[in-house]
């Protein structure tokens, strides 16, 4: 069972305690976490399923905001490693003062996790958490500053298909002001050679953002010429009627994704998504189902195999395990 | 009861009169009960007086008290962060003699009864001297009017809604109109707030990396520019508190010269630090208005040179620990000031900004001028509120050993020159160093 497993990490040591963003990694950082990560890949599409490099230690997932599907990515990843998981879903309203959030830490310590996965609605919460805890602290999204392991399963997707991320041209489309997906894309492609542009209405630009090396379009078309991956971005409900853009009607028409603005990427250009979709706001339905075309429910399956990786390297790095 | 005291072997600085010699022995001040009777560079050139107390300042700066036109108390209703005898007693340790609280306290300073209150409880305290301003609002709501008439009787020295900017523009203008009458100034805390929303820090490539709503130059642009039309239609008095970006100190240079009655302030984090003492969610650099960029920074400095700017206040605004450390967005905003205002100042005059009269005008003779106290002069006849202090002496600054109840300093740290050794009163020693 073992031979499957990957040695990358036992080559270069993941110098990080905890993943809290894209930022703070280097290119062989992260070219590390994806080699494994596709070893992880591999293995859950083989034979062997359940390991036990985590046998005997704890995952708490602490999650502050609704997800389902990234809470069951990371619990799945855990179980498969042979980990225990708990699951704390902290409801909204009890988060108004953040001496609760001091007060999990301080809860959460007592409790000798091994693996803290956080999820919270404000940006830098999860860094205050992980100075106040004494385990490793996995970034599952802050609020609409990172969500490192979306970037990572993200790119693991790409490079499966193109073979690298060097030299590729990827747009991202819609909601970049308030997205934290956006933000550790932007990091890691470019960290990895790749070129980004980003695609939106002015109103949903944060302040800046050509600082980051990005090209910048407000319009589908022009941004979309040439690119090899397209990557939408979920529009907020709220943010949609009147508010940040006019109506829903209005957005689809000019930012939506359909096949007459996706025919100005290259031929082969692959679409992604990082769910949940809304079908007919920034995403057409037949362009969301492509089989040729799409990599969304890829992506779900290498959430987990990225999943995977970083809890191993941190907990490995955590010297929490005996191998 | 103090009878007679003798200050010599001092370097006197008097930033009114633009007096600043070097100390010799026979230069001094002398005081008798609660004022000043002589002062001078050979005023002890046959010694002491006998009858005196002779206090040897070991060559120190002797120089008016500071005057902090800006300082939240947070008494009453939030004792828990701070107090009228905590702040006084940082107050005198910062070698500030008089400082002025904002009314945004529980409840706010919109009737005469809370001014008496403050008024009480600093005779009390009996430390330095406890001025207010009152709301402008009910409540600093942003709706009805005090009752300015009255309330300035009973003794407040200007108009402000505190940490809220004054967003009715209506308001602001009967505001305006009706002061004219009442001899003080309306103070304005300018940010435009329907733009800057749930703004949380400077609005530029740091926040769109922290991932932190940001608040534009535009906030403040917006409102200076709203507000000095006001003030221009109608002749109102008007003074802007830290003023945070270039753009707005261009506006108020341009009023000035205008001769519009437009007077502004800044505090020490705005000369000292930029945007980037957020970064890694710092809350303890999180401010209102955000710490802009290090442009913004120079123009402050620059500002404080031409004299655009017309005061250095503290901005003092205690946070408990449990209001700062909280995810950045819900963190409270401010930070402590009665302590660090001196030695962060100096550093203008260490870097060469400014002269050590300038530095020390804009922390006296200045802010009283423009709230009309008798304060921030050496000359005979008047209140003997001094301080003084070694303009150079290293030191590093450690929240801990802060009088202020709260803590929530954002130059924890940071390196120093300049340390008070001793603030008078009225005559009266409030705080001796190492005492």
């Amino acid at each position: 069972m073992t031979a499957a497993l990957p040695d990358a990490a036992d080559r270069l040591d993941f110098p990080h305690r905890h993943l809290l963003g894209i930022e703070d990694l280097s290119r062989d950082d992260i070219t590390l976490l994806l080699d494994l990560s596709d070893s992880y890949a591999d293995g859950n599409r083989s034979a062997w399923r359940k390991l036990d490099l985590l046998r005997g230690h704890t995952v708490i997932n602490l999650f502050f905001e609704e997800s389902t599907r990234t809470r069951t990515s990371f619990e799945l990843a855990a179980k498969r490693l042979g980990g225990d998981v708990i699951n704390i879903a902290v409801q909204h309203s009890a988060i108004k003062k953040g001496e609760t959030l001091i007060d999990t830490a301080m809860t959460l310590n007592a409790m000798h996790a091994d693996a803290l996965v956080v999820r919270h609605p404000q940006a830098g919460a999860v860094h205050l958490l992980a100075e106040k805890v004494n385990c490793s602290v996995v970034n599952a999204g802050d609020g609409s500053h990172e969500h490192p392991t979306q970037a990572l399963l993200d790119a693991l997707t790409i490079r499966r298909h193109k073979k690298r991320l060097e030299g590729l041209e990827v747009a991202i489309c819609g909601d970049i002001a308030h997205s934290r997906v956006a933000r550790s894309n932007i990091y890691l492609l470019q960290a990895m050679g790749a070129r980004v542009r980003v695609i939106a209405p002015p109103t949903l630009l944060p302040p800046a953002i050509d600082r980051l090396g990005v090209e910048v379009f407000t319009d589908m078309r022009a941004g979309l010429a040439g690119v090899d991956i397209v990557m939408m971005l979920r529009l907020q409900r709220e943010r949609m009627q009147g508010t940040y853009v006019p109506s829903v009607r209005e957005y689809f028409r000019y930012w939506g994704l359909d096949y007459e603005k996706l025919a100005y990427a290259k031929p082969d250009a692959l679409i992604m998504h990082p769910g949940p979709m809304n079908r007919g706001v920034e995403i057409d339905t037949a362009v969301a189902d492509d089989i040729d075309r799409s990599l969304i429910r890829e992506q779900v399956e290498m959430g987990v195999a990225v999943r995977m990786a970083c809890l191993d390297v941190l907990t490995r790095h955590a010297g929490h395990r005996a191998n | 009861m103090t009878g007679r005291i003798a200050y010599f072997n001092a370097r006197l600085v008097d930033p009114a009169s633009g007096f600043d010699a070097a100390a010799t022995p026979s230069a001094g001040l002398l005081t008798e009960g609660e004022a000043i009777v002589a002062v001078g560079p050979e005023l002890f050139a046959g010694g002491t007086p006998s009858d005196a107390t002779a206090i040897d300042c070991g060559g120190a700066v002797l120089a008016p008290g500071l005057v902090d036109m800006r300082v939240q108390l947070r008494d009453p209703g939030e004792e828990h962060k701070e107090d009228i005898a905590s702040a006084s007693r940082a107050a005198a340790a910062g070698g500030v003699t008089s400082m002025v609280a904002l009314p945004n306290t529980d409840p706010a300073i919109d009737d005469e009864a809370v001014v008496e209150f403050i008024a009480r409880r600093a005779r009390e305290v009996k430390l330095v001297k406890v001025y207010c301003y009152a709301a402008i609002t009910r409540g600093c709501r942003g709706e009805e009017l005090t009752e300015m008439g009255l309330l300035r009787e009973a003794g407040v020295l200007g108009f402000t809604d505190g940490v809220r900017a004054l967003a009715d523009a209506r308001t602001m203008q009967r505001a305006l109109q009706y002061t004219r009458i009442l001899g003080a100034p309306l103070i304005q805390h300018p940010e435009e707030p329907s733009l800057a929303a749930s703004g949380v820090m400077h609005g530029g490539e740091l926040s769109t990396r922290l991932g932190l709503p940001g608040i534009s130059r535009a906030t403040e642009i917006l409102m200076l520019d709203r507000d000095l039309t006001l003030v221009d239609m109608t002749g109102g008095r008007y003074h802007a508190a830290h003023v945070s970006t270039a753009p707005g100190l261009d506006r108020i240079r341009r009023a000035k010269a205008q001769g519009l009655a437009v007077t502004c302030d800044t505090a020490p984090p705005y000369f000292a630090l930029n945007e980037l003492a957020v970064s890694h969610y710092r809350t303890f650099a999180k401010l209102s208005p955000p710490l802009r960029t290090e442009d913004d920074r120079r123009a402050v400095i620059a500002a404080l040179a031409d004299g655009t700017i017309d005061a250095i206040a503290s901005d003092h605004a205690p946070q408990d620990q449990e209001s700062k450390r909280q995810p950045f967005e819900v963190a409270e905003p401010g930070a402590v000031g009665l302590e660090t205002l001196l030695p962060v100042t100096l550093e203008l005059v260490h870097n060469g900004y400014l002269t050590m009269c300038e530095a020390l005008a804009l922390l006296t003779v200045r802010p009283a001028d423009l709230l009309g106290l008798r304060a921030g002069r050496l000359v005979a006849d008047a209140p003997a509120d001094l301080v003084i202090f070694d303009p150079d002496r290293p030191g590093r600054i450690e929240p801990d050993n802060f009088r202020s109840k709260s803590k929530n300093s954002p130059f924890d740290g940071r390196l120093v020159q300049g340390k008070v050794l001793r603030t008078v009163v009225d005559g009266r020693p409030v705080y001796i160093a190492g005492a």
